[in-house]
């Protein structure tokens, strides 16, 4: 693939299409600028005020562009939060939706076939693959991302957290907490 | 289309390949294509669901055996020969050999940053009301649609509940084949575990998919 990409920037490039310092641009600002840390800031303003939970309940997208995180592929944003009963889960079956204003680029298990093709059918053994065995009391919800809307998941604040700043809070957020693979970290643990 | 990439339900690919610490690309070319696939859609000449329907047109055996920035490449070759950027002869020599098609705009480094912030909104206003409201019961079709789609066959005539409205949207089914947006009312349509995957399915399982209007008949 090295060569066959090489082969279509020097065709695009050499035709005045394709501008090489955008593509740099591009790669810098998934880097740099747009990726988790965008989406866990988001769950710990929500864990730590109430008025925007509720904002982020109501209209996402407005919520979340009042931290500064907007455009390509979080144009239309809903949040949903995890409970003591109902667990979320996301996932595109048809192709790889993901919410990359606030979480950045997929990570390559997202866009794959085995947890596109199973999630929606047997969430309980992918959450058990990723090392979260849920109980069966507790229900889950899976969100297919078929059309426009992204969907970011709030997961629920660990206990023990009462005295940390949103720093600290945020840092508890991974990425997999926010799609539904995973839980938010508890203080001192890995 | 009953393509390779309706995956919903499917069996038979295995565990999830998890990486730890796993980097944001692969390989130095993944980068490249990825912009590449940015700065050619801003060219404007075709749409997000063109482009899904390119990648989904791919042989499935092709697609299966394809990472996911190797299927945007080839789909990316496939969306710029059909729209007269580049030719056959150009990827022969790989180098520029044909003249290039007069372009308004080209996505320029200084504009990354706005244009990325901007987006694509797809929502559109709507003149119609929604024919459907929060808690009423609703079937999906059965359909085969032979072009794209956004309704996956596991979720096709299925009874599920109306769980929220969202306003109009481009309709994706002629917004990637050139048909115009013909914008409808999208909703979330949740369905119980059984609904979709029958009896055996786990008793604490729901799931919602996103629907345009023209998918849905009153149940």
């Amino acid at each position: 693939m090295t060569a066959r990409v090489r082969a279509l920037e020097t065709i695009l490039v050499g035709k005045g299409l394709v501008d090489p310092a955008a593509i740099d641009a591009i790669v810098e600002t998934y880097e740099t600028k747009i990726g988790p840390r965008n989406g866990a800031h988001v769950v710990a303003k929500a864990w730590s005020d109430p008025g925007f939970a509720a904002w982020l309940k109501t209209d996402a997208t407005a919520a979340i562009a009042s931290l500064g995180y907007a455009g390509r592929q979080g144009e239309h944003m809903r949040a949903v939060f995890n409970t003591e009963g109902v667990h979320n889960l996301v996932v595109c079956t048809l192709c790889s939706c993901y919410p990359w204003s606030v979480l950045g680029l997929p990570p390559v298990w997202y866009k794959s076939p085995p947890y596109r093709s199973r999630a929606v059918i047997d969430p309980r053994s992918v959450l058990a693959e990723f090392g979260l065995g849920l109980p069966a009391e507790i229900s889950i919800r899976v969100w297919d991302s078929t059309a426009e809307l992204r969907y970011l998941v709030i997961p629920q604040r660990p206990s023990g957290t009462d005295d940390l700043d949103a720093e600290a809070l945020a840092g508890l957020v991974t990425r997999d907490s926010m799609i539904g693979t995973g839980l938010a970290r508890s203080p001192g643990k890995p | 289309m009953n393509g390779p990439q309706d995956l919903g339900g499917q069996m038979g690919f295995g565990l999830i390949a998890q990486e730890i610490d796993e980097p944001l690309f692969h390989a130095a070319w993944e980068k490249r294509a990825l912009g590449l696939t940015l700065c050619a859609g801003a060219l404007g000449k075709w749409t997000i669901d063109e482009s899904r329907h390119a990648r989904e047109s791919l042989h499935p055996a092709d697609y299966y055996a394809s990472s996911y920035y190797e299927i945007w490449t080839k789909a990316l070759e496939t969306l710029l020969l059909r729209h007269g950027f580049i030719t056959a002869a150009d990827l022969a020599a790989q180098r520029a050999v044909d003249p290039a098609p007069r372009v308004v705009r080209i996505l320029t480094a200084d504009n990354v940053a706005a244009t990325l912030a901007r987006g694509g909104p797809c929502d559109r206003p709507m003149a119609a009301s929604p024919r459907f409201a929060a808690g009423d019961r609703v079937r999906t079709r059965r359909t085969h649609p032979t072009g794209h789609t956004r309704l996956p066959r596991y979720a096709r005539d299925c009874v599920g509940t109306i769980e929220a409205v969202h306003g109009g949207f481009v309709f994706p089914d002629t917004n990637a084949h050139g048909a115009g947006e013909a914008q409808e009312h999208v909703y979330t349509v949740v369905f119980t575990g059984k609904q979709v995957w029958g009896e055996a399915a786990d008793p604490g399982l729901t799931v919602s998919i996103d629907a345009w209007e023209s998918y849905l008949v009153p149940a």
